[in-house]
C-alpha cells in the first residue's frame, strides 16, 4: 500500500499541489482524475522523485520513505510510465529496455524480452529502431522494462493518448494482470470512461487539491462535477452576426502530428463567428490552429484560406490572417526588442522606416491600447497583460481571421475582459476568430460557436447558446458520441 | 626520394595516430551530449607540458634516482592527459554543472589554452627533448610489407591502435557506453531511470579530454618532436572536429576520416620533395581545405540519385546524438 500524506509543491509563486491525501492499495488500480493543470502528473512525479516535493510525506506500508530521485523510486519498486515517453528513439529496441539496467548482458536480456513479449501478446523487433516504432510500442516497451525492473507499484500518465484500440486493448489486459499479481497500479486519465471502467477507486484532484473520492460503482455525474466545479449557470454568449462569406474551410482533413493529430476534420467557419475550442491538451486543437496557418502540413485533405491554400504568406496577403501563439514571449513576440521596434517590424512595406516614423506609430499604439510602458521599453519588461496588447495593436488593419491560442493566457480578469472586447470591436462583421482555450467559461462567454476536440476528433459543434456547460464537459472527457457536422 | 607503398601507408598510420586519438576524444564526449570546442586549443597545450615534462624529468636526478627515458616519456604523456582532463574539466564544470553555453565556453578556451601554450612553453622552444623511440613488434614486424606498415612504430601509434577497438566495444558492447549514448540522447530519459545525466556527461567529457591531451603529446613526443611557435600541431583540433560531425558521430567511420586525413599529409610531404617549384607551404596548407572538400561531397552526395553511390553513402549516414549541445536542467 503505498500513501501519499499532505503533499506540497509550488512551481516558484505557483502553488501545483496544496496538501493532497491519497491511500493506494495492492492489488487494486486507483484512477487519478482531473481537468488540465489540476495537478495529476505533479502528483505523480512526486512520488516517483522526477521532481522534488515541497512538503508532506510518502508510506509504503506505513513506513516512511524519501524519493529524491527517480533511482530511489526504483529501489523501492515505484515506476512510472510518462505521458510524454522518456526513452531514446534512435537506439534500438533492445538497447532501450537495456539502458540504465544494473546487469548488463544483452543475451539474457534479449530472452526477458522475449518472455514477457510472450506474456502480455505484445511482438516487438528487438533490433528495430525505437523511432520506427508507435507511441503505444514505445509504451509497451517501457511497461516491459518496469516490470523487468521489478516494479511492483506502477504509475500511468494518461496512457491511452494516441495509441490504437487495438494496443488499449493489450494494455488494460495487461494491467488485469499486473492487479491479481498483487501489484498497485496509479491511473492518471481524463478519460472518465476508462477510469470507471478500470478502476476501483477513483480520486479527483481539482486545482492542486483532492476534491472528491468515489469506489466502485461509481457516480459519473459526481464524478464530472467535481472534476469541473459547480458548472456555472449559462452566461449570455455574444449574439451571433449573420452568415459571411466562409474565411476557413476544412475538408477531410488528416494529420499525425502530436500524440492525436486530426482525424478527418471538415468544417466551415464563416465571417462574423467567433469559435472557441476547447478539449484536453493536445487533442488537436494547437493542431487545427496551425495547420490552419500553414505552420503545419496536412497529411492529406483540403483547406481553403480566405479562398487559398493555407500557406504561409509574406507581404499584402499576409496582413489577412494573424496567429496568436500561446506562448506570447517566446512564439509572438522578439525578447530583446523594445516595443517601437515592434511596431517598425510590423509595418513592413518599406525599407527605410526612420525611427521617427516608427516612434511616431508605437506612441499612438500605446495610448490607444493604453500599453504601461514606452516605445523604448524591452518586450521582455512588460507585463504579461501588456505584452498580449501589444500584440494585438501589431494586428494589421486588413485582418480578417485571427487564431489564438489561450488568448487570456495569463491576464487577470480586467486585462482579459479588456482583449475580448477590443477583439469583438476589432472584427465587428468582416472577420472571423478562432481560439483555443482551457476555460470554459472564456468559451461560453465569448464564443459564438463551440468546438471540443477529443482525440483529434471535432466531438461536439454547437452554437454557444444551444449547448450547456454539462454537454460540453461530457465531450471533453469523451463521453458523447459524435454528432452530425453543424453549418 | 622512393616511394614504396609500404613507407606511404606506415606514413599514414604515424601521421594519422594523434587525429585517431584526439577525433575519437571528441566522439566520446559528443556521444554524451557535450561538445567540446576547446579541442585545437587543448591539443598544444597538452603537446606542451607532455614536451616540458619529458624534458625535465629526463635531465633530473634525485640522489641515486635518475629517471629513465622511458619513465619520463611516460610521464610526460601523463601530464599530457592530465592536461587535456583539465580543459575539458573547466568546460564541464561551466557547460554542464552550471549549465552555461558550450560554445562559447569552449571558444574561449581553445583561444586562452593556445596562448598560454605559446606563453608558458617560449622558453622551451626549439630545444632538444626527448622522443619516443621505434617500437618494433617482435615477430610481428618480420611480417613482410604488414610488418612495416602497422608494426615498426612508436608505442603511441600502437595505443592509437588499440584504441579504435576499445571505443568501438565500450560504445556498442559496454553497459556505461549504453549509458553514455542515451545520455546524448535523452537526459532526461536517463534521470527518470534512476541515472544522473550531468554526472555521466561531466565523466565523458573528461575522460574524452584525456585522449586529446594524448593526442597533443602524440606530436611533441613522437609525430612532430619538439616544441616551438609554432609547433606543427596547430589547425589539427578544428580537423578533428569536423571529422567527428561528417563520420556522423560513429567511432569507426570517424576513424577512417582520419586515415584519410593521415594520407592527405603524407602525400603533401611527398610532392613538396618532388615538386620543388611550387611553394613547399601549398602542400602544408593543402590537406586541410582538401580534407573539408571531401567531407563536403560525401555530405552532398548522401542525396544522389545513383543508386550505387546512395548504398555506399549510406554507410556514411548517421544522426548526432539528439541532447548535443544542449544543456540539461533538472526539475
Amino acid at each position: 500500500m503505498i500513501e501519499l500524506i499532505n503533499i506540497h509543491k509550488t512551481f516558484g509563486k505557483v502553488q501545483a499541489l496544496q496538501g493532497v491525501n491519497l491511500k493506494a492499495k495492492a492489488g487494486t488500480i486507483h484512477g487519478v482524475i482531473g481537468e488540465n493543470g489540476a495537478g495529476k502528473s505533479t502528483l505523480m512525479k512526486v512520488l516517483t522523485g522526477f521532481i522534488t516535493k515541497t512538503g508532506g510525506t510518502i508510506l509504503h506500508n506505513s513506513v516512511e520513505i524519501v524519493c529524491n530521485s527517480p533511482a530511489d523510486a526504483t529501489r523501492m519498486g515505484i515506476g512510472m510510465l510518462y505521458q510524454e515517453p522518456l526513452d531514446f528513439p534512435q537506439l534500438s529496441v533492445i538497447d532501450n529496455f537495456m539502458a540504465g539496467a544494473d546487469d548488463f548482458s544483452p543475451a539474457q536480456q534479449r530472452t526477458t524480452l522475449a518472455k514477457l513479449c510472450d506474456t502480455f501478446g505484445f511482438s516487438l523487433l528487438p533490433e528495430s529502431r525505437l523511432e520506427e516504432l508507435t507511441v503505444g510500442e514505445r509504451q509497451q516497451l517501457e511497461l516491459m522494462r518496469l516490470i523487468r525492473n521489478g516494479t511492483k507499484i506502477l504509475i500511468l500518465d494518461e496512457p491511452t493518448a494516441g495509441i490504437s484500440e487495438k494496443q488499449q486493448e493489450l494494455l488494460f489486459t495487461a494491467l488485469q494482470t499486473l492487479k491479481d499479481d498483487g501489484a498497485t497500479i496509479l491511473l492518471v486519465s481524463h478519460k472518465l470512461e476508462e477510469v470507471t471502467s478500470l478502476c476501483d477507486t477513483v480520486t479527483v484532484l481539482r486545482q492542486g487539491k483532492v476534491v472528491g473520492e468515489q469506489h466502485r460503482p461509481f457516480q459519473r455525474d459526481d464524478l464530472l462535477k467535481a472534476m469541473f466545479d459547480t458548472l456555472p449557470e449559462h452566461n449570455s454568449p455574444p449574439e451571433k452576426k449573420n452568415n459571411g462569406s466562409p474565411v476557413l474551410e476544412f475538408n477531410a482533413v488528416c494529420s499525425t502530428v502530436g500524440r492525436s493529430g486530426l482525424k478527418e476534420i471538415s468544417i466551415d467557419i464563416h465571417a462574423g463567428e467567433v469559435v472557441g475550442m476547447a478539449g484536453v491538451d493536445g487533442s488537436g486543437q494547437s493542431v487545427f490552429l496551425k495547420t490552419s496557418i500553414g505552420l503545419l502540413q496536412p497529411e492529406s485533405g483540403n483547406i481553403s484560406r480566405l479562398g487559398q491554400p493555407p500557406n504561409i504568406s509574406f507581404g499584402k496577403k499576409s496582413r489577412k490572417t494573424v496567429f496568436l501563439p500561446a506562448d506570447r514571449l517566446s512564439e509572438g513576440l522578439f525578447p530583446g526588442l523594445n516595443v517601437r521596434e515592434h511596431h517598425i517590424l510590423a509595418t513592413g512595406n518599406s525599407v527605410f522606416l526612420t525611427s521617427q516614423k516608427g516612434l511616431k506609430k508605437s506612441q499612438q499604439a500605446i495610448d490607444a491600447y493604453s500599453i504601461r510602458g514606452n516605445p523604448d521599453t524591452m518586450i521582455e519588461d512588460l507585463s504579461g497583460g501588456n505584452q498580449q496588447r501589444l500584440l494585438l495593436s501589431l494586428i494589421p488593419d486588413e485582418v480578417q481571421l485571427i487564431l489564438m491560442e489561450n488568448p487570456t493566457r495569463g491576464l487577470d480578469v480586467q486585462s482579459a475582459a479588456w482583449t475580448w472586447k477590443h477583439l469583438h470591436k476589432r472584427l465587428a462583421d468582416n472577420g472571423a476568430i478562432v481560439f483555443a482555450s482551457p476555460d470554459l467559461e472564456e468559451i461560453m462567454e465569448q464564443a459564438t460557436r463551440v468546438l471540443v476536440f477529443y482525440n483529434g476528433e471535432i466531438l461536439l459543434d454547437k452554437p454557444t447558446d444551444k449547448t450547456t456547460y454539462q454537454e460540453i464537459s461530457r465531450a471533453i472527457t469523451g463521453q458523447i458520441s459524435k454528432s452530425p457536422s453543424h453549418s | 626520394m622512393e616511394i614504396t607503398l609500404s613507407s606511404l601507408l606506415a606514413g599514414i598510420v604515424i601521421m594519422a595516430a594523434p587525429l585517431v586519438l584526439a577525433a575519437l576524444g571528441e566522439t566520446l564526449t559528443e556521444k554524451a551530449g557535450v561538445v567540446n570546442l576547446s579541442l585545437d586549443g587543448t591539443i598544444l597545450l597538452a603537446a606542451m607540458t607532455g614536451f616540458l615534462v619529458a624534458s625535465k624529468f629526463q635531465s633530473l636526478t634525485l640522489g641515486f634516482l635518475v629517471a629513465s627515458k622511458f619513465q619520463s616519456l611516460t610521464l610526460g604523456f601523463l601530464a599530457a592527459a592530465l592536461t587535456g582532463s583539465g580543459v575539458a574539466a573547466l568546460l564541464a564544470t561551466i557547460g554542464v554543472w552550471l549549465g552555461q553555453s558550450q560554445v562559447a565556453v569552449g571558444f574561449a578556451l581553445t583561444f586562452l589554452c593556445r596562448d598560454l601554450a605559446y606563453f608558458l612553453g617560449n622558453p622551451y622552444a626549439r630545444q632538444k627533448g626527448p622522443q619516443l623511440a621505434t617500437l618494433p613488434i617482435p615477430g610481428l614486424s618480420e611480417i613482410p610489407f604488414l610488418g612495416k606498415v602497422l608494426f615498426t612504430h612508436s608505442a603511441i601509434v600502437y595505443v592509437s591502435f588499440l584504441a579504435i577497438p576499445c571505443c568501438y566495444y565500450f560504445f556498442y558492447h559496454s553497459r556505461l557506453g549504453l549509458i553514455v549514448r542515451s545520455v546524448g540522447e535523452n537526459p532526461e530519459g536517463c534521470w527518470a531511470r534512476g541515472i544522473n545525466p550531468i554526472s555521466v556527461q561531466m565523466l565523458a567529457t573528461i575522460a574524452g579530454g584525456a585522449l586529446i591531451g594524448l593526442a597533443g603529446a602524440a606530436f611533441s613526443l613522437a609525430v612532430k618532436p619538439g616544441w616551438g611557435h609554432p609547433q606543427g600541431c596547430e589547425g589539427i583540433g578544428w580537423i578533428a572536429l569536423a571529422l567527428v560531425i561528417f563520420g556522423s558521430w560513429n567511432p569507426i567511420r570517424v576513424v577512417m576520416g582520419a586515415y584519410f586525413f593521415g594520407l592527405l599529409q603524407v602525400l603533401g610531404i611527398y610532392f613538396q620533395d618532388s615538386f620543388t617549384s611550387i611553394p613547399p607551404q601549398i602542400f602544408q596548407v593543402a590537406p586541410f581545405p582538401l580534407m573539408i572538400f571531401t567531407l563536403v561531397l560525401i555530405h552532398l552526395s548522401r542525396n544522389t540519385k545513383n543508386r550505387t553511390i546512395a548504398r555506399w553513402m549510406r554507410l556514411f549516414s548517421g544522426k548526432p546524438p539528439k541532447w548535443i549541445g544542449r544543456t540539461y536542467k533538472q526539475s
